[in-house]
Protein backbone atom coordinates (compact mmCIF):
# COMPACT_ATOMS: atom_id res chain seq x y z
CA UNK A 1 0.00 0.00 0.00
CA UNK A 2 2.83 2.33 0.89
CA UNK A 3 4.37 1.57 -2.49
CA UNK A 4 1.09 2.32 -4.26
CA UNK A 5 0.80 5.68 -2.51
CA UNK A 6 4.37 6.48 -3.45
CA UNK A 7 3.73 5.58 -7.08
CA UNK A 8 0.58 7.69 -7.18
CA UNK A 9 2.38 10.62 -5.59
CA UNK A 10 5.20 10.33 -8.13
CA UNK A 11 2.69 10.21 -10.95
CA UNK A 12 0.91 13.29 -9.70
CA UNK A 13 4.20 15.11 -9.36
CA UNK A 14 5.19 14.42 -12.94
CA UNK A 15 1.84 15.25 -14.55
CA UNK A 16 2.29 17.47 -17.60
CA UNK A 17 1.72 21.13 -16.90
CA UNK A 18 0.21 22.55 -20.06
CA UNK A 19 2.45 25.16 -21.62
CA UNK A 20 0.87 27.74 -23.93
CA UNK A 21 4.25 28.98 -25.20
CA UNK A 22 5.22 25.50 -26.30
CA UNK A 23 1.72 25.10 -27.70
CA UNK A 24 2.27 28.19 -29.82
CA UNK A 25 5.49 26.72 -31.24
CA UNK A 26 3.70 23.46 -31.99
CA UNK A 27 0.87 25.37 -33.64
CA UNK A 28 3.36 27.26 -35.81
CA UNK A 29 5.02 24.07 -37.04
CA UNK A 30 2.11 21.62 -37.25
CA UNK A 31 -1.14 23.50 -37.66
CA UNK A 32 -0.10 26.51 -39.72
CA UNK A 33 -0.23 24.54 -42.96
CA UNK A 34 -4.01 24.66 -42.80
CA UNK A 35 -5.02 26.95 -39.92
CA UNK A 36 -4.53 30.49 -38.71
CA UNK A 37 -5.75 32.04 -35.50
CA UNK A 38 -7.57 34.90 -37.22
CA UNK A 39 -8.44 33.69 -40.73
CA UNK A 40 -10.35 30.85 -42.32
CA UNK A 41 -7.97 29.03 -44.62
CA UNK A 42 -7.99 25.33 -45.48
CA UNK A 43 -9.29 24.92 -41.95
CA UNK A 44 -11.36 27.32 -39.85
CA UNK A 45 -9.97 30.23 -37.81
CA UNK A 46 -9.20 29.32 -34.21
CA UNK A 47 -9.71 32.64 -32.46
CA UNK A 48 -12.55 32.15 -29.99
CA UNK A 49 -12.72 28.40 -30.44
CA UNK A 50 -13.11 27.87 -26.69
CA UNK A 51 -16.80 27.83 -25.91
CA UNK A 52 -17.78 27.74 -29.58
CA UNK A 53 -20.08 25.05 -30.91
CA UNK A 54 -18.36 22.84 -33.47
CA UNK A 55 -19.01 23.81 -37.07
CA UNK A 56 -19.90 27.44 -36.39
CA UNK A 57 -16.80 29.54 -37.16
CA UNK A 58 -18.07 32.49 -39.18
CA UNK A 59 -17.96 32.09 -42.99
CA UNK A 60 -16.15 28.73 -42.95
CA UNK A 61 -17.47 26.00 -45.26
CA UNK A 62 -17.74 22.99 -42.94
CA UNK A 63 -18.36 19.36 -43.76
CA UNK A 64 -21.92 18.12 -43.12
CA UNK A 65 -20.54 16.12 -40.16
CA UNK A 66 -19.19 19.22 -38.43
CA UNK A 67 -22.31 21.23 -39.18
CA UNK A 68 -24.44 18.53 -37.58
CA UNK A 69 -22.16 18.03 -34.57
CA UNK A 70 -23.36 19.02 -31.10
CA UNK A 71 -19.89 19.27 -29.57
CA UNK A 72 -18.96 22.49 -27.81
CA UNK A 73 -15.22 23.09 -27.79
CA UNK A 74 -13.57 23.04 -24.39
CA UNK A 75 -10.31 21.57 -23.11
CA UNK A 76 -11.68 18.04 -22.97
CA UNK A 77 -13.41 18.01 -26.34
CA UNK A 78 -10.45 19.68 -28.07
CA UNK A 79 -8.13 17.09 -26.52
CA UNK A 80 -10.34 14.29 -27.84
CA UNK A 81 -10.56 15.97 -31.24
CA UNK A 82 -6.80 16.31 -31.58
CA UNK A 83 -6.29 12.71 -30.45
CA UNK A 84 -8.65 11.27 -33.04
CA UNK A 85 -10.94 13.65 -34.98
CA UNK A 86 -12.74 10.86 -36.80
CA UNK A 87 -13.59 9.07 -33.58
CA UNK A 88 -15.09 12.19 -32.04
CA UNK A 89 -17.01 13.34 -35.13
CA UNK A 90 -17.26 10.62 -37.80
CA UNK A 91 -17.30 11.95 -41.34
CA UNK A 92 -15.24 15.06 -40.59
CA UNK A 93 -12.45 16.03 -42.98
CA UNK A 94 -9.32 16.49 -40.84
CA UNK A 95 -7.00 13.56 -41.41
CA UNK A 96 -4.41 15.00 -39.05
CA UNK A 97 -4.13 13.98 -35.40
CA UNK A 98 -1.74 14.66 -32.54
CA UNK A 99 -0.71 11.36 -30.95
CA UNK A 100 1.25 12.75 -27.98
CA UNK A 101 -0.86 13.75 -24.96
CA UNK A 102 1.58 16.42 -23.79
CA UNK A 103 1.56 18.02 -27.25
CA UNK A 104 -2.24 18.01 -27.24
CA UNK A 105 -2.35 19.62 -23.81
CA UNK A 106 0.03 22.37 -24.87
CA UNK A 107 -1.87 23.06 -28.09
CA UNK A 108 -5.15 23.24 -26.20
CA UNK A 109 -3.60 25.60 -23.65
CA UNK A 110 -2.42 27.86 -26.47
CA UNK A 111 -5.89 27.90 -28.01
CA UNK A 112 -7.37 28.67 -24.59
CA UNK A 113 -4.94 31.57 -24.17
CA UNK A 114 -5.84 32.96 -27.58
CA UNK A 115 -9.55 32.71 -26.80
CA UNK A 116 -9.03 34.48 -23.48
CA UNK A 117 -7.00 37.19 -25.21
CA UNK A 118 -9.91 37.84 -27.55
CA UNK A 119 -12.35 38.24 -24.68
CA UNK A 120 -9.95 40.58 -22.88
CA UNK A 121 -9.47 42.61 -26.03
CA UNK A 122 -13.22 42.88 -26.56
CA UNK A 123 -13.92 44.42 -23.20
CA UNK B 1 2.51 13.65 -67.91
CA UNK B 2 -0.42 11.61 -66.67
CA UNK B 3 -0.22 12.19 -62.92
CA UNK B 4 -3.24 10.05 -62.23
CA UNK B 5 -1.36 6.92 -63.17
CA UNK B 6 1.34 7.83 -60.66
CA UNK B 7 -0.90 8.38 -57.70
CA UNK B 8 -3.84 6.02 -58.17
CA UNK B 9 -3.25 2.43 -57.13
CA UNK B 10 -4.67 -0.26 -59.42
CA UNK B 11 -7.59 -1.12 -57.14
CA UNK B 12 -8.52 2.53 -56.89
CA UNK B 13 -8.31 2.94 -60.66
CA UNK B 14 -10.92 0.23 -60.87
CA UNK B 15 -13.07 1.97 -58.30
CA UNK B 16 -12.57 5.22 -60.16
CA UNK B 17 -14.05 3.80 -63.31
CA UNK B 18 -17.29 3.47 -61.41
CA UNK B 19 -17.17 7.24 -61.04
CA UNK B 20 -20.04 8.75 -59.13
CA UNK B 21 -21.60 5.33 -58.65
CA UNK B 22 -19.08 4.57 -55.88
CA UNK B 23 -21.26 5.75 -53.03
CA UNK B 24 -24.25 3.90 -54.39
CA UNK B 25 -22.21 0.72 -54.52
CA UNK B 26 -21.26 1.25 -50.87
CA UNK B 27 -24.88 1.69 -49.91
CA UNK B 28 -25.89 -1.39 -51.85
CA UNK B 29 -23.09 -3.39 -50.24
CA UNK B 30 -24.26 -2.32 -46.81
CA UNK B 31 -27.86 -3.16 -47.59
CA UNK B 32 -26.77 -6.53 -48.92
CA UNK B 33 -24.97 -7.28 -45.66
CA UNK B 34 -21.48 -7.01 -47.18
CA UNK B 35 -19.96 -4.87 -44.44
CA UNK B 36 -16.40 -5.45 -45.62
CA UNK B 37 -17.15 -4.00 -49.04
CA UNK B 38 -19.14 -1.16 -47.51
CA UNK B 39 -16.24 -0.34 -45.19
CA UNK B 40 -13.86 -0.37 -48.14
CA UNK B 41 -16.05 2.13 -49.96
CA UNK B 42 -16.35 4.24 -46.83
CA UNK B 43 -12.56 4.19 -46.52
CA UNK B 44 -12.28 5.41 -50.10
CA UNK B 45 -14.45 8.40 -49.33
CA UNK B 46 -12.41 9.15 -46.20
CA UNK B 47 -9.30 9.15 -48.36
CA UNK B 48 -11.01 11.46 -50.83
CA UNK B 49 -11.77 13.82 -47.95
CA UNK B 50 -8.10 13.92 -46.94
CA UNK B 51 -7.03 14.43 -50.56
CA UNK B 52 -9.45 17.34 -50.84
CA UNK B 53 -7.94 19.00 -47.78
CA UNK B 54 -4.54 18.54 -49.44
CA UNK B 55 -5.92 20.09 -52.62
CA UNK B 56 -7.12 23.10 -50.64
CA UNK B 57 -3.63 23.46 -49.26
CA UNK B 58 -2.13 23.32 -52.75
CA UNK B 59 -4.59 25.92 -54.07
CA UNK B 60 -3.46 28.22 -51.27
CA UNK B 61 0.25 27.59 -51.97
CA UNK B 62 -0.17 28.38 -55.68
CA UNK B 63 -1.92 31.63 -54.83
CA UNK B 64 0.62 32.53 -52.14
CA UNK B 65 3.43 32.26 -54.68
CA UNK B 66 1.29 34.21 -57.16
CA UNK B 67 0.93 37.01 -54.63
CA UNK B 68 4.67 36.96 -54.04
CA UNK B 69 5.58 36.89 -57.73
CA UNK B 70 3.17 39.71 -58.57
CA UNK B 71 4.19 41.88 -55.63
CA UNK B 72 7.23 43.37 -57.35
CA UNK B 73 9.19 42.69 -54.18
CA UNK B 74 11.01 39.55 -55.34
CA UNK B 75 14.34 39.97 -57.11
CA UNK B 76 16.00 37.47 -59.42
CA UNK B 77 16.97 34.71 -58.79
CA UNK B 78 14.48 34.48 -55.89
CA UNK B 79 11.64 35.31 -58.26
CA UNK B 80 12.61 32.42 -60.54
CA UNK B 81 12.69 30.05 -57.57
CA UNK B 82 9.24 31.22 -56.46
CA UNK B 83 7.84 30.59 -59.93
CA UNK B 84 9.46 27.16 -60.00
CA UNK B 85 8.00 26.25 -56.61
CA UNK B 86 4.60 27.50 -57.77
CA UNK B 87 4.86 25.13 -60.74
CA UNK B 88 5.57 22.25 -58.34
CA UNK B 89 2.41 23.09 -56.43
CA UNK B 90 0.49 23.23 -59.70
CA UNK B 91 1.78 19.74 -60.43
CA UNK B 92 0.58 18.61 -56.99
CA UNK B 93 -2.79 20.22 -57.64
CA UNK B 94 -3.22 18.51 -61.00
CA UNK B 95 -2.27 15.12 -59.56
CA UNK B 96 -4.65 15.51 -56.62
CA UNK B 97 -7.54 16.61 -58.85
CA UNK B 98 -7.01 13.62 -61.15
CA UNK B 99 -6.87 11.24 -58.19
CA UNK B 100 -9.95 12.65 -56.48
CA UNK B 101 -11.92 12.35 -59.72
CA UNK B 102 -10.71 8.80 -60.31
CA UNK B 103 -11.93 7.89 -56.85
CA UNK B 104 -15.38 9.31 -57.56
CA UNK B 105 -14.99 12.50 -55.56
CA UNK B 106 -15.44 16.16 -56.44
CA UNK B 107 -12.29 18.28 -56.20
CA UNK B 108 -12.58 21.34 -53.99
CA UNK B 109 -12.54 24.54 -56.04
CA UNK B 110 -9.90 27.24 -55.98
CA UNK B 111 -11.01 30.53 -54.37
CA UNK B 112 -10.46 33.99 -55.85
CA UNK B 113 -6.94 35.38 -55.39
CA UNK B 114 -8.27 38.16 -53.15
CA UNK B 115 -9.57 35.60 -50.65
CA UNK B 116 -6.10 34.11 -50.27
CA UNK B 117 -4.60 37.59 -50.03
CA UNK B 118 -6.89 38.44 -47.11
CA UNK B 119 -6.36 35.13 -45.30
CA UNK B 120 -2.57 35.37 -45.66
CA UNK B 121 -2.51 39.08 -44.80
CA UNK B 122 -0.71 39.89 -48.04
CA UNK B 123 -1.05 43.60 -47.31
CA UNK B 124 1.51 43.19 -44.52
CA UNK B 125 4.20 41.89 -46.90
CA UNK B 126 6.58 44.80 -47.46
CA UNK B 127 9.82 43.15 -48.54
CA UNK B 128 11.36 40.08 -50.14
CA UNK B 129 12.26 38.85 -46.66
CA UNK B 130 8.59 39.06 -45.58
CA UNK B 131 7.54 36.95 -48.56
CA UNK B 132 10.26 34.37 -47.97
CA UNK B 133 9.27 34.16 -44.31
CA UNK B 134 5.61 33.55 -45.19
CA UNK B 135 6.50 31.01 -47.87
CA UNK B 136 8.78 29.11 -45.49
CA UNK B 137 6.07 29.04 -42.80
CA UNK B 138 3.55 27.64 -45.26
CA UNK B 139 5.99 25.08 -46.66
CA UNK B 140 6.90 23.84 -43.19
CA UNK B 141 3.23 23.63 -42.28
CA UNK B 142 2.52 21.71 -45.46
CA UNK B 143 5.41 19.32 -44.80
CA UNK B 144 4.09 18.51 -41.36
CA UNK B 145 0.50 18.32 -42.56
CA UNK B 146 1.36 15.77 -45.25
CA UNK B 147 3.47 13.71 -42.89
CA UNK B 148 0.71 13.90 -40.29
CA UNK B 149 -2.02 12.52 -42.53
CA UNK B 150 -0.03 9.51 -43.74
CA UNK B 151 -1.41 7.18 -41.02
CA UNK B 152 -4.98 8.27 -41.76
CA UNK B 153 -5.04 6.97 -45.33
CA UNK B 154 -6.81 3.66 -45.78
CA UNK B 155 -4.86 3.04 -48.99
CA UNK B 156 -1.11 2.58 -48.62
CA UNK B 157 -0.53 3.89 -52.13
CA UNK B 158 -2.11 7.19 -51.22
CA UNK B 159 -0.08 7.32 -48.02
CA UNK B 160 3.02 7.06 -50.19
CA UNK B 161 1.76 9.96 -52.30
CA UNK B 162 1.47 12.06 -49.13
CA UNK B 163 5.08 11.16 -48.38
CA UNK B 164 6.17 12.29 -51.84
CA UNK B 165 4.29 15.57 -51.46
CA UNK B 166 5.93 16.09 -48.06
CA UNK B 167 9.34 15.52 -49.65
CA UNK B 168 8.71 18.31 -52.18
CA UNK B 169 7.54 20.68 -49.44
CA UNK B 170 10.60 19.85 -47.35
CA UNK B 171 12.81 20.68 -50.32
CA UNK B 172 11.04 24.02 -50.69
CA UNK B 173 11.36 24.82 -46.99
CA UNK B 174 15.06 23.92 -46.99
CA UNK B 175 15.87 26.16 -49.95
CA UNK B 176 13.80 29.05 -48.60
CA UNK B 177 15.45 28.75 -45.18
CA UNK B 178 18.86 28.72 -46.81
CA UNK B 179 17.98 31.81 -48.83
CA UNK B 180 17.05 33.57 -45.59
CA UNK B 181 20.34 32.53 -44.01
CA UNK B 182 18.67 30.40 -41.37
CA UNK B 183 20.61 27.54 -39.82
CA UNK B 184 19.85 23.94 -40.64
CA UNK B 185 18.00 21.94 -37.98
CA UNK B 186 20.52 20.54 -35.52
CA UNK B 187 18.41 17.60 -34.40
CA UNK B 188 17.40 14.53 -36.38
CA UNK B 189 13.74 13.78 -37.09
CA UNK B 190 12.81 17.46 -37.16
CA UNK B 191 9.81 17.11 -39.45
CA UNK B 192 6.46 15.55 -38.68
CA UNK B 193 7.12 15.23 -34.96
Amino acid sequence: MRLLVAVLAFGAGTAHAADAARGRALYESRCIGCHSIDANRVGPAHRGVFGRKAGTAKDYDYSPALRAATVVWDARSLERWLADPERLIPGQRMGYSVPDAADRADLVEYLRAESTRQRSGAT
Amino acid sequence: MNHSNIVVPARRRFLGTAGKATLSVAAIALLAGNEALAQSMSGTMQDVGILNVALGLEHEAINAYQLGAASGLLQKPVLDVAVLFQSHHQGHRDALIATIRKLGGTPVAEKPLDDYARALKADTLKSQADILELAARLELGATNAYLGVIPAFKDAGLAKVAGRLAADETMHWSILSSAMGKPMPMAALTFGA
